[in-house]
């Protein structure tokens, strides 16, 4: 089916069966590959997108269920916190895959949005569904209390 | 402190060739510094293990200095996670002195003539620094050369730096505009090149920033999941839920009703033995991957369940433990442990099991492959692009020279992606579909599919005497081995395996000995982020901490005891017939109890070792050689009275030698240690009638943030020995020092792993309330 989503503020023509999740959409119809697949289940949070400014997991969200919705990606993803945060991984080198840092990203900027201090149960609470497998936890928790800081 | 010796043997007894090729085009100048890789092929092949594909001729690492004076360098290893493209740049960078900012790095195709490809091992800056180094000095000394006769002057007079080579008069010239000179020179000899001093290192050493990660955190930089070509289709592939079976009967008419859905493939079951060949099955080919997995939902398949339908998790530890209680194969032997045991005035045995494994990377396989005629080239998240090469040449039947492997970044690998079944499947269905095929492998896949790490059995026994010293330690291991998966009906662990942790255990105990039974395996069994050291580790050091409670001794000085007075240890004088230490030469990397005694010493200082501790908490410690490098480890734990169980605090140390970039390495020291914990705690894969039970991540559970410690301190020891490994060694000790702290806070030993499952999946037993 055909439809029109608005993706990074683009308005953009999507066409594909009915019912697909909105990573695949991204990923696979519209080369966005920013946006991760992990598990489909919603269990790893690395296919976290924004949707109408919350973090969402875009491998359970049939993509013509997001009629007038904003959806955000990695791609596009800007504003006061998600440089905050952008400049705070690259501070402390964060990552080391990446794999699952577009999801984590993603899920962090959404936390900053709402909560400007979060402490370490705010943050555990906000990031338990980001799975990673190079247990980057430890840099994650620091640099998101780090990019706080610098909003 | 305790150093390696010096280095005293000639570049050429180190394994060096002379500098034997150059290429050059349009004003770029390249050279390549050979590294003869016979000493490491023969590493390879002990204990059965297969021979590195690709090894044997001209391997090199290529540096490009272009007329503008930046510099790329061709990384042969692949990058995921461990942070190789900084780690080789660094080194590179440092001795053809050049500036950061003009180093670019080109990922290598998988090929011959880079050497040893494999990224695993712990090795890519184990075995290339001091060969990266020498590439880039010989590059400066050309430079520096070709300068020197432009201007007519003594080339001892010249010096490069910083990208630009300096005369005696202060004339300059940067490398950029010597290149095309330079590449004319003849090249150096091994005489005339100069390393640096350490003192004068610029990157090596230091933390320097990744060059992915600024991509990363933008969502850009190409997995191999990320790959798209023009006219891609996409597949997703039903396989045999057991091990060597087969499609027995097929509907797929439902499937081809799927929207999206172009058509299925069959894919021809392998013979054994299972080596890196594709599973066979059913694959569905679809316009996206969501058509591809909702068309194999419809697959309507009757499997042949083959030889392994029998196999049972549960059924085969239960005999593998009968195995490790009787007496074994005798494979390293000190004493007599029987008549020590005999003669002990208290003796302790203990059993113990670790199942197996997934590696379970974020991004699960995937590889893509498009067809020119009878020549394909493939994308693929790989660790072992040459085994990929060998494998879809001989899958495909066409000649090594036709394949073309690109690597692409890894979103993890941990062993998963050294073996290259994915690619093999990619490459057989673009050629059946004639249109390019991205082949992704679901989490169910990932899970189902594997090559797993080994399910083992230990036993261990001690002999007291009257004062509490152990004067005896037996130590019997019993796994299906990893050559099993190379060599039909391989059952005996391998020597390869054995020096994973076992034969090299390095306690002063007058009596000791290892023992090993057979095990036939039932599913792939293969490499895992620091593979049989995992349950080596376990056993040995949980059993120090047992025997230490016996003495009634405090775990960690008891520790220090058992590993006696610093010394060097070589396990072959004790009946251990093949030792390879991890492919690198005993004189530079020896087994040294004075490098165990101080990360001991060091960790125990970080934690505050033997202070009070609260009641329902405990630390625990413990440490363990790997990949040439030592690694401790202290973990606190915090046990509720419910049996609620939190890990508030870590401590590791690490003793690697030189390090590339302390930052990185520090990552690796975090993330190492908490792969650990994660296994410890949750991992484990249950196969019934054959199949894998576990499905996803709800029941192949993973360490969340909420989980992981609140603090973890991590401290690398300065030293100047040769560089050891990095990104496995930590996840060792992580697994024995968290049972351990249990056994503090509780008095409950854990002697199976993982710690929650079955009727345990959050908590502990309660504790006793009195």
């Amino acid at each position: 089916m055909r439809m029109t989503l608005n993706i990074n503020g683009t308005e953009t023509e999507v066409d594909a069966p009915e019912g697909t999740p909105l990573l695949w959409v991204l990923r696979d119809r519209l080369g966005m590959t920013g946006t991760k697949f992990g598990c489909g289940i919603a269990q790893c949070g690395a296919c976290t997108v924004h949707v109408d400014g919350e973090a969402w997991r875009a491998c359970v969200t049939p993509f013509d269920s997001l009629e007038g919705a904003a959806v955000t990606t990695i791609e596009g993803v800007a504003g006061p916190e998600a440089d905050a945060i952008r400049a705070a991984w690259a501070a402390i080198d964060v990552p080391q895959c990446g794999y699952c840092q577009s999801g984590q990203i993603m899920s962090a900027v959404a936390l900053l949005q709402g909560n400007g201090a979060p402490d370490d149960d705010a943050i555990d609470d906000a990031m338990a569904g980001n799975l990673c497998r190079c247990a980057t936890y430890m840099r994650i928790r620091q640099a998101i209390k780090d990019a706080a800081t610098l909003i | 402190m305790f150093h390696a010796p010096t280095q005293t043997r000639t570049l050429a007894e180190r394994g060096f060739a002379p500098i034997t090729r150059r290429s050059f085009g349009a004003g770029t100048f390249a050279v390549a510094v050979a590294l003869v890789g016979g000493r490491a092929m023969a590493d390879q092949t002990a204990g059965g293990l297969p021979v590195t594909p690709g090894g044997e001729v001209d391997p090199g690492l290529f540096i490009a200095i272009e007329p503008d004076g930046s510099v790329k360098l061709t990384c042969h290893r692949s990058e995921m996670g461990q942070q190789t493209w900084t780690a080789m740049a660094q080194i590179l960078a440092d001795e053809l002195d050049v500036p950061w900012e003009q180093v670019e790095v080109v990922q290598a195709e998988g090929h011959p003539r880079y050497g040893d490809q494999n990224t695993d091992g712990s090795r890519s800056v184990r075995w290339n620094m001091e060969r990266l180094r020498l590439t880039g000095a010989a590059m400066r000394t050309m430079l520096v050369a070709a300068a020197a006769e432009r201007w007519g002057v003594d080339a001892g007079s010249c010096r490069g730096e910083n990208g630009v080579v300096t005369g005696p008069d202060g004339r300059m010239a940067p490398y950029g505009d010597l290149a095309a000179a330079a590449a004319e020179r003849a090249l150096p000899g091994e005489d005339e090149i100069r390393l640096k001093d350490r003192s004068e290192w610029r990157y090596i050493g230091k933390p320097v920033a990744s060059l992915t990660v600024p991509l990363i955190v933008r969502g850009q930089g190409t997995f191999g999941i990320d790959m798209r070509l023009p006219d891609m289709v996409y597949a997703v592939i039903a396989r045999p839920p057991v091990v060597f079976g087969s499609v027995a009967s097929l509907d797929d008419s439902a499937t081809l009703e799927v929207p999206g859905v172009l058509r299925t493939v069959r894919l021809a079951s392998p013979e054994p033995p299972a080596l890196f060949k594709p599973l066979g099955g059913v694959a569905v080919i679809a316009e996206d991957t969501y058509a591809a997995i909702r068309g194999r939902d419809e697959l309507i398949v009757d499997w042949n369940a083959g030889p392994n339908g029998g196999y049972d998790t549960e059924a085969f530890v239960a005999e593998m433990q009968e195995t490790a209680r009787q007496p074994g194969a005798v494979r390293r032997d000190r004493g007599d442990v029987e008549a020590a045991l005999a003669s002990a005035d208290r003796r302790i045995a203990a059993d113990y099991v670790v199942p197996h494994l997934s590696q379970a990377p974020m991004e699960p396989p995937v590889a893509t492959a498009r067809w020119d005629g009878d020549r394909v080239e493939c994308w693929a998240c790989t660790q072992a692009p040459q085994a990929a090469r060998s494998t879809v040449a001989a899958v495909c039947g066409v000649p090594e020279e036709n394949v073309t492997i690109n690597v692409t970044w890894l979103g993890g690998g941990f062993g998963r992606k050294s073996k290259p079944d994915y690619v093999a499947e990619a490459a057989l269905l673009a050629r059946e579909v004639g249109r390019p095929v991205k082949v992704t492998w679901t989490r169910e896949d990932d899970l189902r599919h594997g090559y797993y790490h080994a399910v083992s059995a230990q036993h261990m026994e001690g002999g007291l005497d009257s004062e509490g010293n152990t004067t005896a330690f037996l130590h019997r291991t019993v796994f299906p081995p990893i050559p099993s998966t190379f060599v039909p009906g391989a059952e005996t662990p391998s020597w390869g395996e054995l020096r994973l942790g076992a034969s090299d255990t390095p306690f002063a105990t007058p009596n000791l000995r290892l023992e090993t039974g057979d095990a036939p395996a039932h599913l792939r069994i293969g490499w895992l982020r620091s593979v049989a050291n995992i349950y080596h580790a376990f056993a040995v050091q949980s059993f120090a901490h047992e025997l230490a409670d016996a003495a009634g001794r405090d775990p960690k000085d008891y520790l220090l005891e058992l590993i006696g007075p610093p010394r060097l240890i070589d396990p072959r004088d004790e009946g251990v017939e093949e030792y390879d230490n991890y492919g690198s030469p005993m004189e530079d990397y020896p087994i040294d109890t004075g490098r165990m005694r101080n990360i001991i010493e060091t960790v125990a200082g970080m934690a505050d070792w033997g202070r009070d501790m609260p009641r329902g908490s405990g630390l625990g410690i413990a440490m363990h050689r790997s990949f040439c490098t030592y690694s401790a480890t202290v973990v606190e734990v915090a046990v509720d009275d419910e049996g609620r169980l939190t890990i508030p605090a870590v401590w590791s140390a690490l003793d690697a030698g030189t390090v590339a970039n302390p930052r990185h390495t520090a990552a690796q020291i975090e993330g190492g240690t908490l792969y650990g914990l994660s296994n410890a705690l949750y991992g484990a894969i249950t196969a019934s009638g054959g199949a894998v039970e576990q499905w996803n991540f709800p029941d192949f559970r993973v360490m969340r943030m909420n989980e992981a410690p609140r603090r973890m301190e991590t401290h690398i020891v300065e030293s100047d020995a040769p560089p050891g490994g990095v990104g496995e060694p930590p996840t060792p000790p992580a697994a024995p020092a968290l049972t351990n702290a249990i056994f503090a806070a509780t008095g409950e030993r854990i002697r199976r792993l993982p710690i929650f499952s079955g009727d345990r999946r959050d908590r502990l037993a309660p504790r006793d309330q009195s």
